[in-house]
C-alpha cells in the first residue's frame, strides 16, 4: 500500500498554509461587502476548515483506492459531490452561529454558484495533485523493483561468468592425477591439493567483488602448477610485478581464463617449449596486466580474440565497469598479447 | 604381440597407458609420440597395428594426423572431450576412452580390438570427425614431405580429379585422397557449395553469376577463375545466396 501523501511533514505544512491563504483571500474578498468581521471571519474560517478537512480525508483515502490514470472523471465526480456536501455543511454551521433571518444567510445563498466554483477548483486541484504524487510514488517503487531485479541478474551473471571452468582442463588434470597415483603418490596428493584449492577459489560465491593482485596471483599460480604437471617442461611461465602493484584490486579469477587461452594457443600452436609471460603495472590509476604467448599465425585457427574465454572476460568487465575497451589483443612477430586494464577506483 | 604406439602430448597421459599395459603380455608399446607430426612419422616407419590417439594435440589434432597417414592402423581414442563430442565415432573407432579412464575400461577397449582384430574403417571416422564440433576450420595437406595447414577461408574451390580432390587455394594447389561428397558435407558449414559434379566453390568469393549455354551458368570468383554451374548447382546457389 502506498504511503499517505501527508506522511511527508513538509507537504502537510504546505497543505495547511494553502488553506490559511485561501481563508485570508476569502476574508478580504467578502470584506468588500458591508459585513462585520464576526460574520466574515466565521465564514472564512469555517468554509476553509471544512473544505480542508474534506480534502485531507479524500487525499488520504486515495492511497486505499488509487484511480487509474485514465480515470480522471473519478476526481471530477468526487470533487462535485464533495462541493455539494461542503455547501450544506457551511449552511449548518451558519445556522448554529447566526440567528434566523440574518442578512448574511441571504448573502450566502446568493454566492452558492461562485463558492461552488471556487470550491470545485480547490478540491479538484488538490485531488489531482495528490493523485500525481501517488502515481509518482508507485512509479518509484516499480523502478526500484526493476533495478533490484537487474542487480540480481547482473550478479548471477557475474557469478556464472566467474565460475566458468573448462571441463577439458578438469578431466585432463584428473587423468594426470590418476597417472601419478601409481608412479608418485606424493605428487598425486599434492596435485589434488592444488586442484581442490583452485576449484574452491573458483566456486566461491562472490562475497568479495574485488581481490588484491597478490591473492589473484596465488590462485593463478595454483592453476599454473597444475598445468605444468600436465605439460611438463614444455610449459614455462614468468610472472612479473612489483610490490607497488601487490595491493591493486581486480575482480577475482579474471586472469585464469586469459592465461588458459594463452597456454592453449601457445602449446597447441608450437612444438617447442612455450613461455607464457604475465606482467602487471600501474599506470594512471589503472592496473595493466599483459599476458603474452607465442603463436603461429599460419595455424589456420582463424582470427583470435573472439574465443569464449575472452568474450566472457569482456562481458564481466563491462558489467563491472560499464566499459568495453578494457580488453585489447595484439599480434606481433609470433607473439600474441592480451592486455587487460582494470580501473583502480 | 600386438605392436602399438601412444600419441599424446601429455607425458602423464602416456604413462598411465604404459602402466595399464604392464601386466598385459599381448600388447607392446613400440613408440611414444608427443604430437601428430611425430605420430605420423612413427606410424609410417614402424607400421603398428594399433594406436592410442589423443585428439587435442599441438599443431595438428588427432583426426588431422589420421588423415595424413596412408592406410592408418586401428585407433583407440583417448580424450578428455565429453561424450557428446566423441559419440559420433562410436560406430567406427575401435573404442574411445574418456580421460580419466579405469584399468577395467582400458582392458575392455583392448578386448574389443582383439575381437574385431581388423583395421577399423578409418575413412568413416574421419568423415564423421569432419562434422564434429571438435574439428577446426582448416584442412591439413601434405606438400611433398612438408605438412601444410590451409584455413578454409583461403580455399578458392575444390575440383574432382579421378580418385582425388584437387584443392585450389591461396597457398597453392593440393591433392587429397578424399571424395567430393566428403568435402561437400564437411565444408557446407563454411559456405562452400557444390555447384557442379566437379566443383565445390567458396561461395563468399563469388562476384558474378552469368548465363552460359542452355540451362547452365558460370560463376566468376574474385580471384579471376570462372567455374561452370550445373542446373542443380544453380538451384543450390540460389538457395544459399538468396537471389
Amino acid at each position: 500500500m502506498a504511503e499517505s501523501v501527508f506522511s511527508e511533514k513538509k507537504f502537510f505544512i504546505y497543505f495547511q498554509v494553502w488553506w490559511v491563504i485561501a481563508a485570508v483571500f476569502q476574508y478580504f474578498i467578502i470584506r468588500q461587502k458591508a459585513f462585520d468581521n464576526f460574520h466574515i471571519l466565521t465564514d472564512a474560517i469555517s468554509s476553509n476548515l471544512i473544505l480542508g478537512m474534506i480534502c485531507y480525508f479524500l487525499a488520504n483515502n486515495m492511497r486505499y483506492y488509487l484511480p487509474r490514470e485514465e480515470k480522471y472523471w473519478y476526481i471530477i465526480i468526487s470533487s462535485i459531490i464533495v462541493c455539494f456536501i461542503w455547501l450544506i455543511l457551511i449552511q449548518l454551521v451558519f445556522n448554529i452561529f447566526f440567528p434566523d433571518g440574518d442578512a448574511y444567510l441571504q448573502f450566502y445563498k446568493s454566492t452558492y454558484a461562485i463558492r461552488f466554483g471556487a470550491g470545485f477548483l480547490l478540491v479538484s486541484s488538490i485531488n489531482m495533485f495528490s493523485l500525481l504524487l501517488y502515481n509518482q510514488q508507485a512509479q518509484k517503487e516499480i523502478t526500484a523493483r526493476q533495478s533490484e531485479t537487474e542487480k540480481l541478474n547482473r550478479e548471477a551473471e557475474l557469478t556464472k561468468l566467474r565460475q566458468q571452468l573448462q571441463p577439458h582442463f578438469l578431466f585432463n588434470s584428473l587423468n594426470s592425477i590418476s597417472s601419478l597415483t601409481a608412479s608418485s603418490p606424493e605428487k598425486a596428493r599434492q596435485m589434488i591439493q592444488q586442484l581442490s584449492e583452485f576449484l574452491r577459489g573458483m566456486l566461491k560465491k562472490d562475497d568479495e567483488k574485488f581481490i588484491s593482485l597478490k591473492t589473484e596471483m596465488q590462485y593463478l599460480n595454483l592453476y599454473l602448477e597444475i598445468e605444468k604437471v600436465r605439460f611438463g617442461h614444455r610449459l614455462q611461465t614468468e610472472i612479473l610485478y612489483s610490490q607497488q602493484e601487490e595491493n591493486a584490486l581486480l575482480p577475482p579469477m579474471i586472469l585464469q581464463p586469459i592465461v588458459e587461452n594463452a597456454i592453449k594457443y601457445g602449446l597447441y600452436d608450437t612444438l617447442d617449449e612455450v613461455l607464457i609471460s604475465i606482467k602487471g603495472r600501474l599506470d594512471d590509476h589503472q592496473l595493466i596486466i599483459t599476458v603474452t604467448n607465442p603463436y603461429d599465425p599460419e595455424s589456420g585457427r582463424g582470427p583470435r580474440g573472439t574465443g569464449f574465454g575472452l568474450s566472457s572476460i569482456r562481458r564481466r568487465l563491462f558489467l563491472l565497469y560499464s566499459r568495453k575497451d578494457l580488453v585489447q589483443v595484439s599480434e606481433l612477430e609470433n607473439l600474441f598479447t592480451t592486455e587487460l586494464r582494470i580501473p583502480q577506483l | 604381440m600386438i605392436k602399438a604406439i601412444i600419441i599424446d602430448d601429455e607425458p602423464l597421459a602416456r604413462e598411465i597407458i604404459k602402466e595399464y599395459l604392464q601386466t598385459n603380455n599381448d600388447v607392446e608399446i613400440i613408440a611414444e609420440c608427443n604430437d601428430g607430426f611425430e605420430g605420423m612419422k612413427s606410424i609410417q616407419k614402424l607400421q603398428p597395428e594399433l594406436i592410442f590417439l589423443d585428439i587435442q594435440m599441438p599443431k595438428i589434432n588427432g583426426f588431422e594426423m589420421l588423415e595424413l597417414v596412408e592406410n592408418p592402423p586401428a585407433v583407440i581414442f583417448t580424450t578428455a572431450f565429453d561424450e557428446y563430442a566423441i559419440r559420433a565415432f562410436d560406430q567406427n573407432a575401435i573404442d574411445y576412452l574418456l580421460k580419466p579412464f579405469s584399468k577395467d575400461r582400458f582392458e575392455q577397449a583392448l578386448k574389443k580390438f582383439q575381437q574385431t582384430n581388423s583395421v577399423g574403417p578409418v575413412q568413416n571416422i574421419l568423415e564423421e570427425a569432419a562434422l564434429s564440433p571438435i574439428q577446426q576450420n582448416r584442412i591439413v595437406v601434405k606438400d611433398g614431405t612438408k605438412i601444410k595447414i590451409i584455413p578454409v577461408t583461403k580455399i578458392y574451390y575444390l575440383e574432382s580429379a579421378d580418385d582425388y580432390v584437387k584443392i585450389i587455394s591461396a597457398e597453392g594447389t593440393f591433392l587429397k585422397n578424399r571424395t567430393m561428397s566428403f568435402y561437400e558435407n564437411s565444408l557446407a558449414q563454411f559456405h562452400f557449395i557444390r555447384i557442379h559434379r566437379s566443383y565445390i566453390v567458396n561461395s563468399q568469393l563469388i562476384t558474378r553469376i552469368d548465363p552460359f549455354e542452355k540451362d547452365s551458368h558460370t560463376v566468376l570468383l574474385n580471384t579471376g577463375q570462372r567455374l561452370q554451374v550445373s542446373k542443380t548447382g544453380y538451384t543450390k546457389l540460389k538457395e544459399a545466396l538468396g537471389f
